[in-house]
C-alpha cells in the first residue's frame, strides 16, 4: 500500500504514519487513535476505522476479527454546547 | 516474560513511565514496567494535562515547578520525532468571593517568595488575556504565564521510549493479580502472564493502586472516583490560558489543535473505577461554563468520556515506601494533579530507591500521616 495514502482525513494521518508506528510496537486501534489522534476528529472514527482496521490487517497479518475497533463515545454527532443548557443564557 | 528482575513498576501511565525513566538514568539496572493494557491507556489518556505553578504549599509550588521545568526541557533530555505540545500560556484563575481573593493574594506572596511569576489581575485585565469572558460577579483573577497544557499521550510515549533506551522492559497487556510478601518483604508478583520474583515493586497503578497495595497485604485509605471531561471541534484559535474557576467547578482550556476541553468536579460522582459516561454531565458543563465563557455555546462537542482521580483523605499523594513492607513503593493517590506531578515526583522517587538526599522535601507524603493523623492541608485542589 502506497505510504502516501490518508487513512483519517480530519486529522491527516497516513499509512506511512502508521506503518511507522507499528513498527515501534503501537499496534492496536486505541493505542494509535492516542498517539496520531486518528479516529478523534470530527467523523469520531466514522471514516477511518474500517480502513484503520484494513490496514492493520495488511501490516500485521492479523484477521480483521482480532483487530478491535475504538472505544465508540457519546454524543453520537457533533452537538453544539449551548444544546446542552444554558442556551437560555443571554451574552 | 522475565521471571525475575531488580525493581518491577506496576502501571505504565505517566507516572511509572517517568519513574522508570529516572530510576534507570540513575543507573539502576534490570527494570520492568508491568501495564494490563498499555501506557496512556489509564488516567493519564484520559487527563485535561494542564499543568499549573499555582498552589498554595510551598511543597506542592516546587512540585510543580520542577516538572513543569522538566517538561519544558523533556525534548532536550529525551529527544525524540515526537513533540509533546506545550502550549505555555497561562492559566487564569478565577476567584468570586473576598475569601478566595485573599487565599490568591496569599498564595501569589507564597508563589513570588519561590520564583513563580503570578500576578492578581483585575476583571479588566483578565479580560485582556481572554476578551471573551465574561465578567460579570468576578473580583479579580490570578494568572502565571508559565502554566500551560501538555499532549498527556506523547508526554507518556516519550517517558516510554526514553526509558526503553536505557534498557527498561515494558511488558503490556499483562497484569499483575497478586503479590507475594515474605518477612516484611515482596519476593514476587503474580501477573496473568507468569511470575516476575523482585527486589523492589512500585506501586504506580493509578486507580487500582488500592487493589495492588491490598495484593501486598497492605491497606492505604485511598478510593478511585470518576471523573467526566468533554472535548469540541476544533476551532480557530481564540483562548490561550487555562480558565478555571473554583466557584463553578469548572476548568476549561483550548489545546493548540484548536479543540476546547473542559470538565467539572462533581462532588455526587461515582466512587468507583468504573469509566462510563452519564446522560446529564455535558448538561451540567454546559450550565457550569456558558455563563462565564458564552461564546463556546455555538462550538460542537465530538466526544465525551472518563477517567478516574485516585483520591487520598487529603488529596495528596503517597510517596515513598511502607513500613510494613520495605520494598514496596508508593506513587499514587494524585487526585486530579498527578499527570502535572509527575516528572518531580519520578525523580524523587528514584532518589528514595537509590538513597540519595531528595531535592525536595516530601516525607510528610508518606503513607503514615493518615494513621498519624498529619493529613496535609492544601487550599488549592481543584
Ligand atoms: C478527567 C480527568 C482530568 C484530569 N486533569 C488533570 C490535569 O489537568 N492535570 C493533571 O496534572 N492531572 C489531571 N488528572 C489526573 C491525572 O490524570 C492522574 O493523576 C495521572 O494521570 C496519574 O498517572 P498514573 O500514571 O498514576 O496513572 P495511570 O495513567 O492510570 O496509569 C496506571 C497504569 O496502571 C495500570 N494498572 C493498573 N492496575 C494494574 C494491574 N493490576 N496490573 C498491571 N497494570 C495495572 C493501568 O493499566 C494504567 O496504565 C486528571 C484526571 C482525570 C480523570
Amino acid at each position: 500500500m502506497d505510504d502516501k495514502i490518508i487513512i483519517c482525513r480530519c486529522e491527516d494521518i497516513t499509512v506511512g504514519e502508521i506503518k511507522k508506528l507499528v513498527s515501534m510496537g503501537l499496534d492496536t486501534i486505541e493505542e494509535l487513535k492516542r498517539v496520531t489522534r486518528c479516529g478523534m476528529g470530527s467523523c469520531q472514527g466514522r471514516t477511518c476505522q474500517g480502513l484503520l482496521q484494513s490496514t492493520l490487517r495488511d501490516i500485521t497479518g492479523k484477521p480483521v476479527s482480532e483487530i478491535k475497533p475504538h472505544k465508540f463515545r457519546p454524543p453520537s454527532k457533533p452537538v453544539p454546547l449551548g444544546i446542552f443548557g444554558g442556551e437560555h443564557i443571554e451574552e | 516474560m522475565k521471571s525475575k528482575a531488580n525493581v518491577v513498576i506496576v502501571g505504565g501511565g505517566i507516572i511509572g513511565a517517568s519513574i522508570a525513566y529516572y530510576l534507570a538514568k540513575a543507573g539502576v539496572e534490570d527494570i520492568i514496567i508491568i501495564d494490563k493494557e498499555y501506557p496512556s491507556s489509564g488516567s493519564t489518556g484520559r487527563c485535561g494535562a494542564g499543568v499549573r505553578h499555582q498552589w498554595g504549599l510551598e511543597m506542592n509550588c516546587l512540585l510543580a515547578k520542577d516538572s513543569i521545568m522538566e517538561f519544558e526541557r523533556l525534548h532536550e533530555e529525551i529527544p525524540t520525532d515526537f513533540d509533546i505540545d506545550f502550549k505555555q500560556k497561562g492559566y487564569l484563575m478565577l476567584a468570586y468571593t473576598d475569601k478566595q481573593v485573599e487565599q490568591y493574594k496569599k498564595n501569589i506572596k507564597l508563589q513570588k517568595s519561590l520564583g513563580i511569576d503570578v500576578n492578581l489581575l483585575t476583571p479588566r485585565e483578565a479580560k485582556e488575556i481572554v476578551p471573551h469572558l465574561n465578567t460579570e460577579d468576578l473580583l479579580a483573577a490570578t494568572f502565571c504565564p508559565k502554566d500551560g497544557h501538555i499532549n498527556p499521550f506523547i508526554a507518556n510515549l516519550v517517558y516510554i521510549i526514553g526509558a526503553e533506551r536505557l534498557g527498561v522492559k515494558v511488558q503490556k497487556y499483562t497484569e499483575v493479580i497478586d503479590v507475594e510478601v515474605k518477612n516484611g518483604k515482596v519476593k514476587s508478583v503474580l501477573t496473568t502472564k507468569g511470575r516476575v520474583e523482585t527486589n523492589y515493586l512500585i506501586n504506580a497503578a493509578g486507580p487500582y493502586s488500592q487493589h495492588i497495595a491490598e495484593m501486598a497485604g497492605v491497606k492505604i485509605p485511598v478510593y478511585s472516583e470518576r471523573h467526566q471531561i468533554l472535548v469540541t471541534q476544533p476551532v480557530k484559535l481564540i483562548q490561550d490560558p487555562m480558565v478555571i474557576s473554583l466557584k463553578h467547578g469548572f476548568y476549561c482550556q483550548q489545546v493548540p489543535h484548536g479543540s476546547f476541553i473542559m470538565g467539572f468536579g462533581d462532588p455526587n460522582e461515582l466512587k468507583t473505577t468504573e469509566l462510563s459516561s452519564s446522560w446529564n454531565f455535558m448538561e451540567e458543563m454546559a450550565e457550569r461554563v456558558l455563563p462565564v465563557l458564552p461564546v463556546l455555546k455555538d462550538f460542537k462537542v465530538v466526544r465525551q468520556w472518563s477517567g478516574s482521580y485516585n483520591m487520598t483523605p487529603d488529596a495528596q499523594p503517597i510517596l515513598g515506601n511502607s513500613e510494613e513492607v520495605n520494598n514496596l513503593y508508593f506513587a499514587c493517590g494524585f487526585s486530579g494533579h498527578g499527570f502535572m506531578l509527575a516528572p518531580s515526583v519520578a525523580k524523587l522517587t528514584a532518589q528514595m530507591l537509590t538513597d540519595k538526599p531528595l531535592d525536595i522535601d516530601v516525607n510528610v507524603l508518606n503513607l503514615k500521616r493518615f494513621a498519624e493523623d498529619k493529613l496535609i492541608k492544601e487550599p488549592s485542589v481543584v
